[in-house]
């Protein structure tokens, strides 16, 4: 009883930088938008680009989950996007003249692709029951492919005649595509909110527990397979629900979620900290800025400037982070422990 | 009779994944790390031999000999600059810095070399009728001269003095290290072999389809890893069997017209599948996680 009593909302919800960081987005943005300063037309920021940071968020947080805190590497994570856009696109096709309320198509057609992609996340993290490391990176690799490659060949009814090149359904969204980046950042905060409570609760120390020593963990008492299972299935839940987003604001193709895109992801995993929902939320603003201001910029040939600047801050960021020369250097420079050397020496004189 | 003429290029097409699929085991098993910006050396190779064939001195013997050093070089530098510093780091910083150095190789050759496709065309061979059977000249040289480089190595590795380092790192590097083996210098050897490998097995790609642009390496790149995979990864002739069945499975895949755009779906089933029984591939050798 006592420990309910404590339950601290207000620190739960406005201690923490990450809600702030997005409640102050989402405050503004909407205001800005329903005032018309930010419109289609605006330079830098417009509704288009808060979507795709808002999308961006999800699949980033959600990946950090099985990255920074499981510590196994997923190469799939856009194949669970692809899944959740596609149900999602296909239930938004075949509702929108059964159900008049946009907005509650909407929530039905985003946990019906969350609901699938986690389906598949589940699927998915059944080998990693019996693989690690390396082999399960290259078996979400292989899923995020296979799923590419069923996909891209069935077409379905009226919906989808030609699914090489993929399918539309914007024009079924109107009734709420304006406040679409709105609801998106809505759930960037659902997510944070699950994310970081798995984290904080005694199944995140289990799951950091996992990542640390598979085996000590298990003779501590940890359930290896319950908690693999789950945090692979709930990161593909909100793999999907980013999907779903994805399939209201653009076309959803196969040539999109190629293993490329999962990789993407990884690096703003990589750049925001592995293990940091805050780290995540700034790496996936960055980059998706950059990457927006980077496409009108570099056109042609000159796009390969921008795999280039990924390339070396994956490189850099790992040989800084991980080389164990780097970490004992780092170690030296560290500004508290420059501080306790000048203290003791303080003390000794 | 069409079933031989598809088994013949299934087993080229095979030696050509086992070629790639050595350079990824022989790196995993001495240097315990996932190497994948391997198939972009094939990518580099493709266009040292557009270079020398197509622009300058247009002989393509010496262009091949000119790639494959050029293939080593790079190799040999992505292991000293890249991956040395991260020795005795996490694999998964290992694995994303291989990622990354995949994706730097991918966007240079993109900036120098563009998007479009090049031409690159070494010889002009003739298909052999026999018997009503038509065999591509390219498919048999392809496969005699894989079979004898991978007995080549298989010689080296097991009798030079050299490959028994390569062995006795991969089993076990700090017993090897205590027997006087330099370990570091192993493992650049390895590379180096690797990369003219895979330099060897882009001659091969571009016998297949005369063209190459910056992602040329990416896919087949992939596939052979799952060759890899498929065969135990860290066994040199696992690694052969798996390009192999890997070939002839993805040939008789494209045969048929109803699976073939299924093809590369079917192949990464295979790699689920095979892992889901036997995790540890084929020919590989289980190892029990000590505490």
């Amino acid at each position: 009883m006592k420990s309910k009593k404590n339950f601290d909302w207000k620190t739960l919800l406005l201690g923490n930088k990450s809600y702030l960081l997005v409640a102050f987005i989402t405050i503004v943005t909407g205001v800005l938008v329903g005032v018309g300063v930010i419109t289609k037309r605006t330079p830098i920021i417009t509704p288009d680009l808060l979507t795709q940071i808002a999308y961006t968020m999800i699949m980033v947080v959600s990946l950090n989950l099985v990255v920074g805190f499981l510590g196994e590497l997923s190469l799939g994570h856009a194949g669970f996007m692809y899944i959740g856009a596609y149900v999602a696109g296909l239930t938004l096709y075949y509702t929108h003249s059964l159900i008049p309320f946009g907005l509650l198509r909407f929530l039905i057609a985003m946990l019906l692709g969350g609901l699938a992609a986690m389906l598949f996340g589940f699927i998915v993290g059944l080998p990693a029951l019996r693989l690690r490391g390396d082999y399960l990176a290259i078996v979400t690799l292989a899923f995020g492919e296979i799923v590419r490659g069923v996909l891209k060949n069935i077409t379905v009814g009226d919906m989808i005649k030609n699914p090489a090149v993929g399918f539309n359904i914007k024009d079924l969204t109107t009734s709420y595509s304006k406040y679409l980046f709105l609801i998106a950042f809505i759930l960037v905060i659902v997510t944070i909110f699950c994310v970081q409570n798995i984290a904080k609760s005694k199944h995140g120390r289990a799951i950091t527990a996992i990542k640390d020593n598979e085996i000590a963990a298990r003779s501590m008492g940890v359930n290896i397979t319950y908690y693999k299972l789950i945090v692979f299935a709930i990161a593909a839940f909100f793999a999907g629900v980013a999907g779903a987003i994805f399939a209201n604001y653009t076309t959803v193709a196969p040539a999109i979620f190629d293993y490329n895109y999962s990789i993407e992801f990884l690096v703003m995993v990589v750049l925001g900290g592995m293990g940091s929902v805050f780290g995540s939320l700034i790496s996936s603003i960055i980059i998706v800025f950059l990457n927006v201001q980077l496409r009108s910029l570099l056109t042609g040939n000159l796009a390969g400037l921008k795999n280039l600047v990924y390339a070396l801050i994956l490189i850099i960021m790992m040989i800084i982070n991980a080389s164990p020369k780097f970490v004992t250097l780092r170690e030296k420079m560290n500004w508290s422990y420059v501080k306790s050397k000048l203290q003791s020496k303080k003390e000794k004189s | 009779m069409s079933i031989i003429s598809t088994l013949i290029n299934g087993l080229s097409m095979g030696a050509v994944y086992a070629l790639i699929a050595l350079g990824y085991t022989m790196v995993y098993g001495i240097a315990k790390m996932l190497n994948f910006a391997h198939g972009d050396v094939i990518m580099v190779g493709s266009y040292v031999l557009f270079v020398f064939t197509m622009k300058s001195i247009k002989n393509p013997f010496l262009a091949i000999l000119l790639a494959i050093l050029f293939c080593v070089i790079l190799g040999v530098l992505v292991e000293c600059i890249a991956y040395r510093p991260l020795r005795g780091a996490p694999s998964l910083a290992v694995l994303i810095t291989a990622i990354g150095v995949s994706f730097l190789l991918q966007s240079v050759a993109q900036l120098i070399f563009t998007v479009t496709p090049k031409q690159v065309t070494m010889f002009q061979f003739n298909s052999i009728e026999f018997n009503g059977l038509t065999i591509k000249t390219e498919s048999i040289i392809t496969l005699v001269v894989g079979m004898i480089v991978m007995i080549a190595l298989t010689v080296f590795v097991n009798k030079s003095k050299t490959g028994r380092a390569m062995l006795a790192v991969s089993e076990d590097r700090g017993a090897a290290q205590l027997m006087g083996i330099n370990v570091n210098r192993t493992i650049v050897i390895t590379f180096a072999i690797g990369s003219a490998l895979a330099a060897v097995a882009s001659v091969f790609m571009l016998f297949i389809a005369p063209v190459t642009d910056p992602t040329l390496g990416a896919m087949p790149g992939i596939k052979a890893f799952v060759a890899a995979v498929l065969g135990g990864i860290g066994s040199i002739p696992g690694a052969m069997i798996g390009g192999v069945i890997l070939g002839i499975v993805e040939q008789f895949a494209l045969k048929y017209e109803f699976l073939a755009s299924y093809s590369d779906a079917i192949v990464f089933a295979i790699l689920i599948l095979v892992l889901l029984v036997k995790p540890s591939g084929i020919l590989g050798k289980k190892r029990h996680e000590k505490v």
